[in-house]
């Protein structure tokens, strides 16, 4: 019977085959404290892998027998708008209730609120599988991160409070984004009033472009002080739909991701919980918010690439012209080669940013226990550095690879691609989105840049060792030396300009070296993509050391137009 | 109400994926090439009893299966999507049954271990024998009523029991007093996946008949484990255990002698060779609207 995980030995290698790995179980489990508490909780290290794998196996075989086979439908049907509220596509009802049978819920959070305890890189599997069956119901899914934000900066009354019903199936989702206020948060003007009478505070207002706006329980990001107009004067909102006071405007009607509401919400004196600290609801929380969102699409980006992979190459194998399958010709297989190469490549990058996240966040949450030793406190600067280094690159390269591979996948069906009747058309559509939303990638590249600037990208990729690699080398080499040439010009809007090339140079290198390390461990898995793609990156890398060689301070006007 | 449930599961080879080498040469199922899955009508029919289980709090469902160890393997999968237990009724002299010995070891394992059941379910018929005999029959030796091709429980309410049921051309209703057997058909609601929590709880259990021979629950990985949870340990049956009459069991009591065993290929009753002439094209474009096959 068909399995999305079992199928993909590649998602089993990431979980099996790494040094974290030892550390994030042992940092998660606290040296397995809850196994005399809880009967599923693991009593050992190989137990907690065991588990692991057994956990995916249900995640891949519900998407396999369920979620993909329904995608169609729910892509097609699309949710509704009716009474201010939103109901789903129904057959996203089944995709939910399979989900919440097999307890897929609150999947990282602590046992004793009902959670399964999961590391982040667990879940990310999960949310992969997820995506390639199912890329817009993925989003409604998903959405069960935000509570990771409740459960750090939440009191523990809220989290009482809300983490049992989100382990149980209630959805979430996270109201950000408003008409005047996009990639722009600081512009936020949803209000937050504090009503002296009820002791609560009460919210008005609109958002737009809300995924899932018609969730269970939403985290609201609303301007608390009256009179400000920045970052500062946000605050962090608990909004309970049991409550009521917000409704559903309308839904918007999307290129893709038709299975996932997103929604215009509209607030009239909605009652709402204060979460953590007034003011800090931008310049932190949604920050921390932001950062788990986007290793969220990374992970979304990664099983569309997968999907695409999927479609290209059975097409590939079943098509015949001029007497032979298509995937004979050289020309397609070249295109099926890439797609897997970017597909290994954005993978590996995905699951060493998902490990860097477990590794910090584990030890931040033994922080809020006890008193952390110097050296776990080095260790999760440390970790905390990388999450914060890697989690651009892999959302920003993922997402761009997963719009190239579904292009590429299209192109490989001809003609049939571009009618409606191919899985290609939609995986197309669903992967459009994943560059934009959770910060463009010119977003990630602002948030990437001080990593190359600061050298931390050229020291990561030294620890990694290159020189095993004399293609690697190479492009380390190239790397390092546009590098100091935009720092020596010392123009800010030169080195603006040059940041998205800078950015893809490092991650092309990262890349190349985490899928070498794949390709020593298990050659017959990943051998000819770190091939494929080392090709790929030795061009790539060319191609901006040339642009960037050509590029002085007198070119910049070339780029303004009127 | 809290309702006692047995759900009766066979492991069985796949046969939905038919490959050249499913059979022996001998004619007998190569067991090797087809792999051993849950019948997927009793998946249905486990489905049927995890509903009651939710209706009604304090039911307990268990799985009763013949088979060899690895049959085990079903009543941890139940497990898994919900049901409390259950027992492998395991014994060489169970051996080559066919459906009469069957129901009878099926029928004195449950008058032993649950003779207040208030419901027997199981599915319709098992992919490798496609009879359909055993749910019957176990309701025939236990004295009970039974409902075949069961598709919905509609009610149960005062001992008595709504069950709509799939015939020829449509469904029909009817109402029986407990407890009765059920046998439920593959067109009812498909059984709920696997929770993960259940997965990882359970994971672990065996029955006796699957250690490694010579050895105990003492003898494996986490063997403190089976001391401290008594649920790791399934349930098994002997035929002893059970007081089985030997003479009604396995091959000596199956009065079904297996004559000969025919492969058979399937084709085409007629075919029709056409040609992409244009005479040929508009003829079969005659036929298929005479036939309102298009148009």
């Amino acid at each position: 019977m068909a399995n999305y995980y079992t199928d993909i030995k590649e998602i089993k290698f990431e979980l099996e085959n790494n040094p974290l790995m030892e550390r994030i179980v042992e940092l998660k489990e606290r040296q397995f404290e809850d196994k005399d508490t809880y009967d599923e909780a693991p009593q050992d290290l190989a137990d907690a892998i065991d588990s692991y794998d057994r956990v995916l196996d249900v995640v891949g075989d519900i998407v396999a027998n369920v979620v993909a086979p329904n995608a169609e439908d729910v892509d097609a049907e699309g949710p509704h708008h009716e009474n201010g509220r939103v109901r789903y596509a129904s057959k996203t009802y089944e995709n939910l209730a399979a989900m919440n049978h097999a307890g897929l819920n609150g999947m990282t959070m602590p046992r004793r609120f009902g959670g399964l305890n999961l590391p982040v890189t667990v879940y990310t599997a999960a949310n992969e599988i997820v995506s390639a069956g199912d890329a817009g119901f993925e989003n409604i899914w998903s959405l069960q991160d935000c509570i990771e934000t409740l459960y750090c900066f939440g009191n523990e009354e809220q989290r009482e409070k809300y983490i049992p019903r989100v382990c149980k199936g209630e959805t979430m989702s996270m109201d950000l984004t408003e008409p005047d206020a996009g990639s722009d948060l600081q512009s936020v003007m949803l209000k937050a009033t504090y009503d002296e009478e009820n002791q609560c505070w009460r919210l008005n207002g609109s958002k737009r472009f809300i995924t899932n706006g018609d969730s269970d329980i939403h985290l609201v990001l609303a301007r608390s002080e009256a009179g400000t107009r920045d970052g500062r004067g946000l605050s962090m909102f608990i909004y309970d739909k049991r409550d009521g006071g917000v409704d559903v405007r309308r839904i918007e009607n999307k290129l893709g991701i038709h299975g996932s509401p997103t929604c215009e919400l509209v607030y009239k004196n909605a009652k709402a919980e204060l979460c953590g600290d007034r003011k800090l609801g931008l310049i932190k929380y949604v920050m921390s918010l932001m950062n788990g969102a986007r290793l969220g699409i990374a992970a979304q980006s990664v099983g569309l690439s997968q999907a695409a992979y999927n479609e290209a190459i059975a097409y590939a194998r079943d098509r015949k012209q001029f007497g032979k399958a298509i995937i004979e010709f050289p020309a397609v297989q070249e295109m099926i080669a890439n797609i897997k190469a970017r597909l290994d490549a954005g993978r590996a990058l995905l699951y060493q940013t998902a490990r860097y996240v477990d590794i910090y966040k584990a030890l931040e949450d033994i922080g809020r226990d006890r008193k952390l030793t110097p050296e776990e406190r080095a260790e999760l600067k440390e970790y905390s550095r990388l999450a914060d280094a890697f989690t651009p690159l892999a959302k920003g390269m993922n997402s761009e690879y997963a719009n190239q591979n579904a292009y590429d996948c299209i192109q490989v069906h001809g003609g049939s691609g571009f009618m409606l009747e191919y899985a290609c058309q939609r995986i197309y559509r669903d992967a459009r989105i994943t560059s934009i939303y959770e910060g463009t990638t010119q977003l990630q590249t602002v948030a990437a840049i001080r990593y190359v600037t600061n050298g931390f990208y050229s020291q990561v990729i030294e620890s990694f060792n290159p020189s095993r690699d004399a293609r690697i080398a190479a492009m380390t080499e190239k790397y390092n030396a546009c590098v100091a040439a935009v720092k020596e010009a010392a123009d800010q809007e030169l080195l603006d300009l040059s940041a998205r090339h800078l950015y893809e140079m490092a991650a092309d290198i990262i890349m190349s070296l985490l899928l070498l390390r794949n390709a020593e461990k298990a050659p017959e898995l990943f051998g000819k993509s770190f091939q494929v793609f080392v090709k790929l990156a030795e061009a790539e890398v060319e191609k901006h050391a040339t642009w960037l060689a050509g590029l002085t301070t007198s070119q910049l006007d070339n780029y303004r137009q009127a | 109400m809290k309702l006692s449930i047995i759900v009766l599961a066979k492991q069985v080879p796949d046969t939905r994926n038919v490959g050249p080498d499913a059979m022996t040469p001998e004619g007998t199922v190569n067991r090797s090439a087809l792999p051993a899955i849950f019948n997927p009508e009793d998946l249905n029919a486990l489905e049927q009893a995890l509903r009651l289980k939710d209706q009604f709090p304090g039911t307990t469902v268990n799985v009763l299966t013949m088979g060899p160890g690895r049959a085990a393997e079903v009543i941890r999968e139940a497990m898994y999507r919900g049901a409390d237990g259950g027992w492998l009724l395991t014994d060489r002299a169970f051996a080559g049954a066919d459906t009469l010995a069957t129901s009878y070891a099926l029928a004195t394992a449950i008058k032993h271990v649950c003779p207040n059941v208030d419901l027997i379910i199981g599915g319709r018929q098992a992919i490798d024998g496609d009879t359909a005999q055993v749910g019957p029959q176990v309701a025939e030796k236990l004295g009970l009523n039974q409902i075949t091709y069961t598709e919905e429980i509609l009610s149960l309410k005062d001992g008595k029991i709504t069950v709509k049921r799939h015939i020829d051309g449509g469904v029909e209703t009817v109402e029986s007093l407990l407890p009765l057997v059920l046998t439920v058909n593959g067109s009812a609601a498909p059984c709920r996946p696997r929770n993960v929590k259940r997965v990882m709880k359970y994971k672990r259990c065996l029955a006796p008949m699957e250690l490694p021979q010579g050895t105990t629950f003492a003898d494996l990985p986490y063997a403190g484990e089976y001391d401290k949870k008594p649920y790791l340990k399934l349930g098994q049956l002997s035929c002893a255990d059970v007081n089985a009459d030997l003479q009604q069991c396995g091959l000596a009591g199956s009065p079904t002698k297996v004559k000969n065993v025919e492969n058979i290929v399937f084709k085409a009753k007629e075919s029709k060779v056409l040609t992409g002439s244009d005479e040929d094209v508009n003829g079969l474009i005659q036929e298929l609207l005479a036939s309102h096959t298009i148009g």
